[in-house]
């Protein structure tokens, strides 16, 4: 019988803890890749445009991540056979482009509308608008929830283990079925992800009421 | 070529049926203990005694931080490593309760803090106990003004009940999985199992912004 210091346990939840934040990263950068191309056509107001990007926000936002993860993996599994990597991947890049949109496209539309018409007076067209007049005040107002919305993707990763993807709970749930030590195990497991996750809630936060002091 | 056979997932109605009850059943009881969990913790948090503000505020941090299914999984696996042994049922309720206790202490503390003072003051000089202030004249208005974020709350952690499959409870999830290792159809049986979610979802909005006025907080 093999013993397992609370190090062991530890060191190995840490190592997982690296595709966790791999996983993140990815979805997070992509997400914002696709939500930035996704609120550019609607401010576009490209016809059918809205009423497309509303109904595939409202996929995202009224169902379950887990069914999204699952529809990837069996949806992509269809066509080629692949690692559950990239199935993971698209999921929660897509999950996340969509809330995203949604987060920025409400940043856009706190922006006074008289900027847009005084813009448009001073004969900006629409990319000069939104790189000079627009985009940075809904920048401003963009940053705190953005950075908040990254925690739940961390959250949202964990998801990744059911259908198979090794990371943080995968990599918790293993070291459970060599210890028997459910308890220890999954208490580290969570303060893995409170060390990940508080610091960015805290940084939202902060950012949060820097932006209302200003006003 | 790949061929759908979407009818042979919706044979199984039946266990479709179950689980949409079950997930339904869920969500009802942890949205109902879990949103008074919430206002308990709001009032301990802005009334408390001094002692509770901080364990309050540190569970709501530690909740808020940390994914829901890694903490089912403390609940229902964790736990009988120091002898507390749950049923998958009452793991999942309670992980539902205490995860949207959290959240819905956060939302409801934002809408007590914006209460104005002179409402307070009011009320107190028309001799109300501390307690009548808080449930008479503080929390139904700031109730109303949380309401759609405590809804959008409460529509998350019924989608977040699909994690509940995982320890076998069987709610939606779970039913889908059932059906697809069955038929060998996991695409179209995933795939209709997620667009059941949608309408749910959409329908419990519409219940909870139905019934906040005329039961909740009053118009």
């Amino acid at each position: 019988m093999v013993d397992f210091s609370i190090w062991d346990i530890f060191r190995n939840l840490l190592l997982a803890a690296r595709w966790t934040v791999l996983l993140s990263l990815i979805a997070f950068v992509g997400g914002g890749l696709v939500g930035l191309a996704l609120l550019i056509v609607r401010i576009a107001k490209l016809r059918g445009a809205e009423t497309l990007i509303s109904a595939y926000v409202q996929l995202f936002q009224g169902t379950p991540l887990l069914m999204q993860l699952f529809l990837a993996y069996f949806g992509v599994g269809l066509f080629v056979n692949v690692s559950s990597w990239i199935s993971v991947t698209l999921a929660l890049t897509l999950y996340t482009s969509a809330f995203l949109t949604e987060i920025w496209r409400g940043c856009v539309a706190s922006v006074h509308k008289g900027q847009w018409e005084a813009s448009a007076a001073l004969a900006l067209n629409l990319r000069e608008q939104l790189r000079y007049v627009i985009g940075p005040q809904a920048l401003r107002v963009a940053v705190p929830p953005t950075v908040g919305f990254l925690v739940q993707v961390i959250k949202g990763t964990a998801l990744a283990s059911v259908i198979g993807f090794v990371e943080l709970t995968k990599a918790g749930t293993m070291i459970t079925n060599a210890t028997f030590r459910p308890f220890t195990v999954y208490a580290c497991l969570a303060l893995m992800y409170f060390a990940l996750c508080y610091p960015i809630s805290a940084w939202s936060k902060s950012l949060e009421s820097k932006l209302h002091g200003h006003r | 070529m790949i061929a759908f056979d979407f009818p042979a997932v919706l044979a199984e109605w039946p266990l479709l049926v179950k689980g949409v009850g079950a997930t339904l059943v869920l969500t009802a009881i942890s949205a109902s203990v879990g949103v008074t969990l919430g206002v308990a913790c709001a009032w301990a948090r802005v009334h408390g005694p001094a002692w509770l503000k901080p364990i309050v505020g540190a569970y709501v941090e530690l909740i808020r931080n940390t994914p829901f299914i890694v903490q089912l999984f403390f609940l229902f696996f964790g736990l009988p490593g120091i002898g507390v042994r749950l049923s998958p049922e009452l793991a999942s309720v309670l992980a539902m309760v205490v995860n949207l206790g959290a959240y819905a202490a956060e939302i409801v503390r934002a809408g007590i803090a914006t209460t104005p003072k002179g409402q307070i003051e009011a009320a107190q000089s028309l001799a109300l106990t501390e307690m009548q202030v808080f449930t008479r004249v503080v929390l139904p208005p700031a109730l109303k003004r949380v309401w759609p974020a405590l809804v959008s709350q409460i529509i998350i952690v019924m989608l977040g009940s699909a994690v509940c499959g995982q320890i076998s409870v069987p709610e939606l999830q779970q039913a889908v999985n059932l059906i697809s290792s069955r038929n060998f159809r996991s695409f179209e049986a995933y795939f209709i199992g997620t667009l059941l979610y949608l309408p749910m979802a959409i329908a419990l909005r519409r219940l909870l912004n139905w019934a906040g006025p005329r039961f909740i907080f009053g118009r």
